[in-house]
């Protein structure tokens, strides 16, 4: 609308129209096709707020049936029995999973994204530069089954050799300790979840550093810096907002992984202390993992944990967003 | 800096020593080797700790020599290089694996029977049967996901680029990008609620639904980003010209970005082809053939794989083709990756600067 608005002096069309006519046309969207073109591309767009808005109340719609019926504490209880008569179940367990999984996986993938971002952006030759952006780009083209195929399959029979190691060296801290059980754990799963997030990650944190002033590091430079306290210096605390919103969209996806957790953890309802031991279990993996044989009251409490995790999913997104969102605003030269 | 070093080969009293270029190689199959060699001889059977060691002995190596020859801060830099092309390697490792893991398992079983028969009368422990149901099913749901999401995934972003100001597009464009971390289990969920509720039972529509929903944002963000770098010039002698706003759109605005939106569409495309969780709740997989996505169980090529992989009590055969599946998914989202980026090159919008 805006820019035909602007065209008020446009020359009127060959066939003179009656004056009114022609001023109507100056305001734009009078013609039926541009009202109809507006109309659709705006309905388009309040469709996808009105799925949005949909998702939250039919969840929450079947997630309070669920819950009311509910005689354990749902956000306390360490069980999941939907089947007893009254029902027990509770997502204390799956909330711990579901928070260990992701910690561990941002604890392996922002370092290792954020150096390959520096590596792209400072350290690689120019020519390699796109190549390997490209590699990285294919690591999140991979789906995520094929993933959880190699990580059960691949990922898991070579982990004996690290948790051994781990429970040997470090396993007087409980965290590492290691009884023994297949490599199917909290451990792996991060490790896993933490190759899936790195690219995202890496390209968030790769468009950050590209942004920062070309100034900033010549004037490091120039003062003798080496290419590392350049880094330190001028490039880490420019992009650190940056750097904390891709982790947080990392976060994001690490929450919600299903397949891959699904196919290499061997879950059991309870809270282990032990990265390396196997068992607990996340949201979305309980989900698919408990769905084939729920019964419709069953499928209302996985509704109820899945509500859940879509609300933490949002909030960590938001932020994420609401990050970005700001930055662009005060650092005006990127536009 | 580096340039510097290049062009003059002179030794200089104002530079301090420095280590040849050729030194951070040496550390680096030094390192490699001292690593094979403890591997070896400590009877350490696992790679990752071979790696580990070598990554460790490398970082360790380059710091001492360093700080010896150059200096604290120098060390300093060369111990950040080398850790951030540690980090790099790290990444590849894992991507070469796994690729090479999918290639070599999956050629075993992947031929044209596997791709031309279905599993409907072989268990999931036999050898023999194929993915003709599970291709089928695929195609079916993400084609009928990829024709909801397109239309309405580019006409909100025309909203946004050519229309859209204040309250509702910020908020059209702030929920798109939320819209984006949705897990793909969570759409599932929402149109399971649907079905319960209409007390419907699984099929092959249901699944794209989901995938719609998915797919809508990575559409509308990717098609904002094209419809962005048209130049406003352009709509500008359209509109001079007296053509009608919705003209300009579809005959000037369109038609320059059409390489672009494409291209998004396809890598959306490729995006949703490998989501698994919204078709196990919805489609629910189903070992027989089915073309009608609106009636009964369809299977799909990932959810092939989980079931292969999951439904088999370990059985080679049944991993066999679950590899073969993810050989021909992996092919097929690459394949439109390469495609989607081709047309990206060549029709890629000429903004005249």
């Amino acid at each position: 609308m805006d820019i035909s608005t602007q065209n008020t002096q446009a020359p009127p069309p060959t066939t003179q129209p009656p004056v009114a006519e022609q001023k109507r046309a100056a305001r734009g969207a009078t013609r039926p096709g541009d009202r109809i073109f507006l109309g659709l591309s705006r309905g388009s767009g309040i469709f996808l707020l009105v799925i949005m808005a949909a998702i939250a109340v039919f969840l929450a719609y079947r997630a309070s049936l669920a819950i009311s019926k509910d005689e354990g504490n749902f956000l306390t209880a360490f069980e999941w029995n939907t089947n007893l008569n009254p029902p027990v179940f509770g997502i204390a367990v799956l909330a711990f999973g579901t928070v260990v999984s992701s910690i561990v996986a941002m604890a392996i993938a922002v370092p290792i994204a954020v150096a390959i971002a520096l590596f792209l952006t400072h350290y690689a030759p120019r020519k390699l530069s796109g190549p390997i952006a490209y590699v990285i780009d294919l690591l999140a083209a991979v789906p995520s089954i094929v993933y959880g195929l190699w990580g059960a399959l691949i990922l898991v029979p070579n982990m004996n050799g690290l948790f051994g190691w781990l429970n040997e060296y470090l396993g007087w801290t409980g965290i590492f300790s290691w009884e023994g059980g297949a490599p199917r754990s909290m451990l792996t799963v991060g490790i896993l979840l933490a190759i899936m997030i790195l690219p995202i990650i890496t390209n968030v944190s790769r468009e950050v550093f590209r942004q920062v002033p070309q100034m900033h590091e010549e004037a490091a430079l120039a003062l003798g810096a080496t290419r590392w306290e350049v880094i330190r210096m001028a490039v880490l605390p420019f992009g650190r907002s940056g750097v904390i919103s891709a982790s947080m969209l990392g976060l994001g996806r690490a929450l919600g992984e299903t397949m891959a957790v699904a196919t290499v953890l061997s879950p059991t309802f309870d809270i282990q202390a032990s990265l390396l031991d196997p068992g607990g279990g996340t949201f979305a993996q309980n989900i698919a993992s408990k769905f084939g044989e729920a019964t419709e009251f069953g499928r209302d409490a996985l509704i109820a944990s899945g509500l859940v995790l879509f609300v933490i999913t949002l909030l960590v997104n938001g932020a994420a967003r609401a990050i970005i969102a700001r930055r662009k605003e005060y650092s005006g030269a990127n536009a | 800096m580096s340039h510097a070093v290049i062009a003059d080969k002179r030794p200089s009293a104002l530079r301090g020593a420095r280590l040849p270029k050729w030194s951070s190689w040496a550390i680096a199959v030094g390192s490699v080797a001292i690593a094979v060699a403890i591997g070896l001889g400590a009877g350490l059977d696992s790679r990752i700790q071979w790696g580990l060691i070598a990554a460790i002995l490398f970082i360790l190596g380059t710091y001492g020599i360093a700080a010896r020859v150059e200096g604290r801060r120098q060390a300093k830099d060369r111990i950040a290089t080398s850790l951030v092309w540690v980090a790099f390697l790290l990444a590849v490792v894992p991507l070469v694996s796994l690729i090479w893991a999918t290639v070599q398992r999956g050629v075993k079983v992947l031929d044209v029977y596997f791709l031309t028969h279905s599993m409907g009368v072989v268990a999931d422990s036999e050898p023999g049967g194929g993915i003709y149901h599970a291709i089928l099913g695929s195609l079916e749901q993400v084609g009928l996901a990829t024709v909801i999401a397109a239309p309405i995934g580019v006409l909100t972003a025309i909203y946004l680029v050519e229309y859209g100001r204040g309250n509702l597009a910020r908020s059209v464009t702030f929920f798109v990008d939320v819209m984006t971390g949705i897990p793909s289990i969570v759409a599932g969920l929402f149109i399971l609620s649907l079905m319960l509720m209409f007390d419907m039972q699984p099929f092959g529509f249901a699944g794209s639904l989901a995938l719609a929903i998915l797919m809508m944002p990575v559409v509308v963000r990717s098609t904002e980003e094209m419809l962005k770098l048209v130049p406003n010039e352009l709509r500008e002698a359209s509109l001079a010209l007296g053509v009608p706003k919705w003209r300009t759109i579809m005959k000037v605005v369109l038609p320059t970005s059409i390489g672009g939106i494409t291209t998004g569409i396809m890598l959306s495309v490729a995006r949703i082809a490998g989501e698994t969780a919204p078709v196990l709740l919805l489609v629910f997989g189903n070992p027989f053939i089915n073309a009608n996505p609106f009636e009964g169980a369809q299977a799909s090529l990932p959810l092939y794989i989980y079931q292969q992989y999951a439904n088999s009590a370990g059985s080679t055969a049944a991993y066999d083709r679950a590899w073969a599946a993810s050989l021909t998914l992996i092919a097929f989202v690459m394949i439109l990756n390469l495609v989607a980026r081709g047309i990206a090159r060549w029709k890629a919008p000429k903004t005249g600067r």
